[in-house]
């Protein structure tokens, strides 16, 4: 299988006023086409800076970053991005915030603005289009992120804890409109959360991270039986509390390690 | 028999929900009776206060309590306008004086606002501009004033230059400063769809300080009044300020207080204006 995106000896340092500050250290990874990854780990541990160096917001220190085999060197049109919160434009209907993305690229075509239309149809939206963000609620809210997202066809979706924000009900219905969307589509994910049970009933593999400097620790496949379901279905599945059990072990163990070397140092 | 006591029951359900809808409205037309009721209240208090104010200072002026060479009294003031406006004198004066304020107004509006794109675009130049800015805000403007009138001669241009110097460095600061507080989130779902500058700034930046630009129009508003009446009272041989100030002079102060009150009602209007501008720029997306 052809990797969409892959990490090479990626390290990424941020530099203030104060010193520079090693975020992320060696990092390799491969994520294969169709593919969903995430990334758990406690605060401090990069998840964030991987996703914006996937995104190319900025280049990494050191190290490069492939996606389908070509470097990064910006913001592609190939990579969509959700965010925490919606960030839907307050001064934008409904159906002109979902355009976005493609009215930026002068892509804005009546062919494709009524795929934009019926993909809102499918997420529900219908009826919604010329109200604006404030009349909506916050799990349609992140429908039309998601619609805005996949409104410029991109094969790979970087999601930065898209759903953190949302009541558990909520976000339970929007993790498996996604998967059930991806799936659909064909398209790539990368999910950063720092929800265990999120990541273990979505993702085809879970990468743990450890923290400073950010780098990979475990990486854990999720077996077939729970890939294969919705996130819903996968949370009920009879093996779904062993694979939890094992991440969440390996979390703590890393926190725990830390924690230990400070004792140890300190004596 | 079934069917019939059904029928009956729909009918009793029917007859509760007629009821309910009743009881409602008239609640909400309670509601509304009292709101308006509160509205003319506020409107006969305020229409109360002027009428004693103007017959207070009528009979004190008629009595002999005020100086009347001073303080003059409304029933001369309004005949004073009468005549003024009726043979033609007074005219020309307001429409000096509201020319030079709409055109301060706007040239100091949109003036500001393009000084602060010109900072946001290019954060050097805001580095370099800091301190020249800081001086020139705290600075008293109105002491360019004779500055304005050797270099640009005494009339129009002084005083729409004086107007300018209030309103342009203020407004500037201002919109300025809410270009930088943007949420960083909007300027990243830009860039994340590979946006350029100019992008960022005509979608995101621009449209999310929208409220504050159109909150600085009404400052500028007032900003204006005062550096044309300033601007007048120092060059010009026409306008409201200028007729103040000849009123001055000549101890005509039913001439000043005229003067006061056609400025008074003049800027109310065009700050009313500005408002309905305002409600109509901001009609859709205000209540986020």
């Amino acid at each position: 299988m052809k990797p969409m995106l892959e990490l090479r000896n990626v390290s990424h340092v941020y530099v203030n006023d104060k010193g520079a500050s090693l975020a992320v250290e060696g990092m390799e990874l491969m994520v294969g086409k169709g593919e969903f990854v995430s990334l758990v780990g406690p605060s401090g541990c990069g998840k964030t800076t991987v996703l914006s160096l996937l995104a190319g917001l900025f280049l990494p220190a050191r190290g490069e970053i492939l996606l389908a085999g070509q470097p990064v060197h910006g913001p592609s049109p190939k990579v969509g991005y959700m965010l925490q919160q919606d960030y839907l434009f307050p001064w934008r209907t409904i159906l002109d915030n979902a355009l976005l993305g493609l009215e930026v690229r002068g892509e804005l075509t009546a062919e494709r603005k009524a795929g934009v239309r019926r993909l809102l149809e499918e997420m529900e939206l219908g009826g919604t289009e010329e109200r604006y963000p404030h009349e909506l609620s916050g799990g349609m809210r992140q429908r039309v992120a998601l619609v805005r997202t996949l409104a410029t066809e991109p094969e790979v979706l970087l999601l930065d804890e898209p759903f953190s924000a949302l009541d558990m009900q909520i976000k339970l219905q929007l993790e498996d409109l996604v998967q059930r969307t991806l799936r659909r589509l064909g398209k790539t994910a990368v999910l950063v959360t720092h929800d265990l049970a999120e990541a273990a009933a979505m993702s085809d593999r879970v990468i743990v991270l450890g923290s400073r400097p950010g780098r990979i620790r475990q990486i854990f496949h999720i077996p077939r039986e729970l890939k294969q379901q919705l996130p819903t279905a996968a949370r009920r599945h009879p093996s779904f509390q062993d694979v939890f059990d094992a991440i969440w072990e390996e979390l703590d163990a890393g926190e725990e390690g830390v924690e230990r070397s400070e004792e140890s140092t300190a004596e | 028999m079934k069917s019939q006591r059904l029928n009956k029951s729909a009918q009793q359900a029917n007859q509760v929900d007629a009821e309910q809808a009743g009881w409602l409205r008239q609640l909400h037309l309670d509601f509304r009776r009292r709101a308006r009721r509160r509205t003319a209240a506020v409107h006969a208090v305020q229409l109360a206060l002027l009428a004693m104010f103007l017959g207070w200072w009528e009979a004190a002026g008629r009595l002999g309590w005020i100086d009347v060479l001073l303080f003059s009294y409304p029933s001369r003031i309004g005949q004073h306008l009468w005549t003024t406006l009726a043979d033609g004198t007074l005219p020309p004066h307001i429409a000096v004086t509201v020319t030079e304020t709409v055109v301060g107004f706007l040239l100091g509006t949109i003036g500001g606002a393009m000084l602060a794109a010109l900072l946001w675009w290019f954060p050097f130049v805001s580095r370099v501009a800091d301190p020249y800015l800081v001086v020139l805000n705290s600075m008293p403007k109105v002491a360019l004033g004779p500055i304005f009138i050797v270099s640009l001669g005494p009339g129009f241009l002084s005083i729409v230059a004086t107007t300018l110097s209030i309103t342009v460095i203020i407004t500037t600061l201002v919109i300025y400063n809410r270009f930088r507080e943007v949420d960083p989130n909007y300027i990243k779902v830009m860039q994340l769809f590979g946006a350029k500058r100019s992008q960022v700034f005509r979608e995101a930046v621009l449209p999310d300080s929208y409220p504050v630009i159109i909150s600085t129009l009404k400052v500028n508003v007032g900003l204006a009044w005062i550096g044309v009446i300033v601007g007048e009272f120092l060059v010009a041989k026409s306008g409201l300020g200028y007729l103040i100030i000849y009123g001055f002079q000549v101890f005509n102060f039913t001439l000043v207080l005229s003067s006061l009150i056609v400025i008074a009602i003049v800027a109310a209007m065009m700050y009313q204006l500005v408002a309905k501008v305002e409600r109509k720029l901001m009609a859709g997306w205000k209540d986020r």
